[in-house]
């Protein structure tokens, strides 16, 4: 078999295309209520770029992405609060006096400055990320064990944001789209616009970040890892560094996700730590394709537009179309729907339908080389 | 006497009490290419597995270049110069040729070197030609290494190993698997990289080993049975018990 690891340039071209094109087209076509819909979309797509980087190339399975993504979206939210709460009584949010508290709790502070939310949006969840990481990797904590893990720890988070009501107003979550930015209402339809284009942006960045890392032997080595991770220890390189590195910055990339899609969908919660969540997000990256990068944007963006759209027109049929829709990928596309598309998938179907592909294999077989090899 | 490059100092390994190896001495100048040998369950992928960091000996001491090995992990130890080829034929299947030789030219072995590394890819381009060109795999470049044939993937290995430069080869039945003239060719390669690298082979195939020609070391029992070469082994009555068998049945 050739490489055929990348897509064809010009499939790539096409499809990048037409995302920009409908990207564009979007803020015209649709009313405001589906744009906000396919922003928090396209937010989630970054979520799905890291869960692509850490189990499409490394391997790693981890059910525990909502974690990162939550921790993202509370930093953008209590930095929303505490800039709409300049007014209310005691200069701080208006939950804490539901509990009786009159001082804002210490880590609270830092938030009041933007550029520290900036970056503590992907700084934190990156180093929560990086830490747990460190210590599952070190111990040589692998496979199912390692997707147990993350789960477990996602349960201890969301039971711990959930008992904190004096902390971050627990289960009731913090609510940003009544609260100001840069002097305009979050959730109004001009501020939500600004938020569409930067996730548009954010995910081609990403995107191209993704491409970055993987593009050379950084990319091979998180694959080796993946296939034998122990001839990678014997080749001299340190596996536990890399999956660390990957991890944490698959942590990064959920905690944008996170704060995109909270500013959009006006809340955060220890909803967002649920464990379906965070297994929907394997499911998207499973289904666009996992290992091609494009087919985790496609599959976070389609599934999620495609269950909004069937939610509404047939409730509660949603989940029986997700299940099934995962188990055509394990069981006929285990390389998911654009991984299928690299492999050859259409022509082997063409072939099957009786369509016999052109003879042109062998011989650029022989073209490419002197002679027949001697093994 | 020179400094040996590896000295394996009193090494007993022992598996829940059972002594894998047991009071192991064993000791290699730097250029040497030395086979071991040994009836299954003597101990060998255990020896390796001490030198390589994989598995911790219980006592004892390995030095390399008058440094102990011993409590350093896998990947320092393959820094320090010591590559390792198992004996199933271990190779990156998803990655190509190519891209599982850059993995073991490449010189920035630590993650963020790597990530930024840009500019010495055609500093290697020459050297991974090369290699491939000695395995004669440069038609096979952009193939995946999964889909090679045994034959081909051993000699990735082998390719891959040489690609990393070590001072020390250690080679775990290379020949496992082989046909006669792939087994001649990958005794002539091995023979070929002496000298400038120090290579120790473990192996069964007394055809092999009588053709590498070198000096030979007996394992049994998780200790060395005898050392010397070739002609001297097979006459060696403990030797013949133990492994080759009565003379008879060694010369049918």
């Amino acid at each position: 078999m050739k490489k055929s690891r990348q897509l064809k340039g010009w499939l790539l071209v096409l499809i990048w295309s037409a995302i920009i094109a409908a990207i564009i087209a979007a803020p015209s076509v649709l009313p405001v209520f589906r744009l906000n819909l396919l922003g928090r979309y396209l937010s989630l797509a970054i979520v799905a770029l890291g869960v692509d980087l850490i189990w499409g190339f490394a391997g790693l399975l981890s059910l525990g992405q909502g974690i990162f993504f939550a921790l993202g979206g509370y930093c953008a939210a209590m930095y929303l609060q505490l800039n709409s709460s300049a007014n209310l009584p005691n200069g701080i949010p208006e939950f804490f006096s539901l509990y009786g508290i009159q001082k804002l709790p210490f880590f609270w502070e830092p938030f009041k400055s933007p550029l520290f939310a900036l970056i503590a949006i992907w700084l934190i969840p990156a180093i929560v990320a990086g830490l747990l990481g460190f210590l599952v990797f070190r111990n040589r904590i692998k496979g199912v064990y390692f997707s147990i893990l993350t789960q477990a720890a996602l349960l201890v988070f969301f039971n711990f944001f959930n008992g904190q009501q004096k902390l971050i107003n627990g289960t009731n979550g913090l609510k940003t789209d009544v609260t100001q930015l840069l002097g305009q209402m979050v959730g109004s339809d001009l501020v939500q616009r600004w938020f569409f284009w930067l996730t548009a942006v954010l995910v081609l960045l990403t995107w191209l970040f993704a491409r970055w890392i993987v593009r050379d032997r950084f990319g091979n080595i998180l694959i080796g890892i993946r296939d034998d991770e122990p001839r990678v220890r014997f080749t001299g390189y340190n596996p536990t560094l890399f999956k660390t590195i990957v991890f944490s910055i698959a942590g990064g990339l959920a905690g944008i996700s996170g704060a995109l899609y909270t500013v959009q969908s006006g809340i955060v919660s220890p909803q967002f730590m649920t464990v379906p969540f965070s297994i929907e997000m394997v499911i998207w990256v499973a289904v666009g394709g996992r290992g091609t990068l494009l087919g985790a944007i496609l599959g976070a963006v389609t599934i999620n537009y495609a269950k909004s759209l069937v939610s509404e027109a047939l409730p509660a049929s949603w989940m029986f179309i997700q299940g099934g829709l995962f188990i055509l990928v394990v069981t006929a596309l285990p390389e998911g729907v654009l991984g299928w598309v690299q492999s050859d998938g259409p022509r082997n179907l063409l072939t099957r339908l009786g369509i016999p592909r052109p003879l042109s294999t062998y011989p650029s077989l022989e073209a490419d080389g002197d002679k027949e090899v001697k093994p | 006497m020179k400094v040996p490059l590896l000295e394996l100092r009193h090494i007993s390994v022992s598996f829940e009490g059972f002594l894998a190896l047991n009071n192991l001495n064993l000791s290699l100048q730097a250029g040497e290419l030395r086979a071991v040998i040994g009836p299954n369950g003597a101990g060998k992928t255990t020896f390796l597995d001490v030198i390589t960091g994989k598995v911790k000996p219980t006592s004892g001491d390995v030095i390399f270049k008058n440094c102990s090995l011993v409590g350093k992990r896998e990947h320092q130890i393959a820094r320090l110069g010591i590559g390792r080829k198992f004996q199933s034929p271990r190779v990156f299947e998803s990655l190509t040729v190519f891209e599982n030789l850059t993995l073991a030219v490449s010189k920035p072995k630590r993650p963020l070197p790597l990530l930024f590394d840009n500019n010495n890819q055609s500093k290697n381009l020459d050297q991974i030609h090369h290699l491939m060109n000695i395995v004669n795999l440069q038609t096979r470049k952009d193939i995946y290494a999964g889909s090679l044939s045994h034959g081909q993937k051993q000699w990735l290995e082998i390719a891959m190993l040489v690609g990393q430069d070590p001072d020390l080869l250690l080679v775990d039945e290379p020949v496992a698997g082989l046909t006669d003239e792939e087994t001649e060719l990958t005794a002539d390669l091995l023979r070929s990289l002496t000298g400038d690298h120090t290579i120790l082979v473990i192996d069964h195939d007394m055809e092999f080993i009588r053709r590498l020609n070198n000096p030979i070391t007996v394992l049994h029992q998780g200790s060395v049975l005898c050392e010397g070469p070739m002609s001297q082994i097979q006459t060696d009555p403990r030797v013949v018990e133990v492994y080759l068998g009565r003379p008879e049945e060694l010369e049918k």
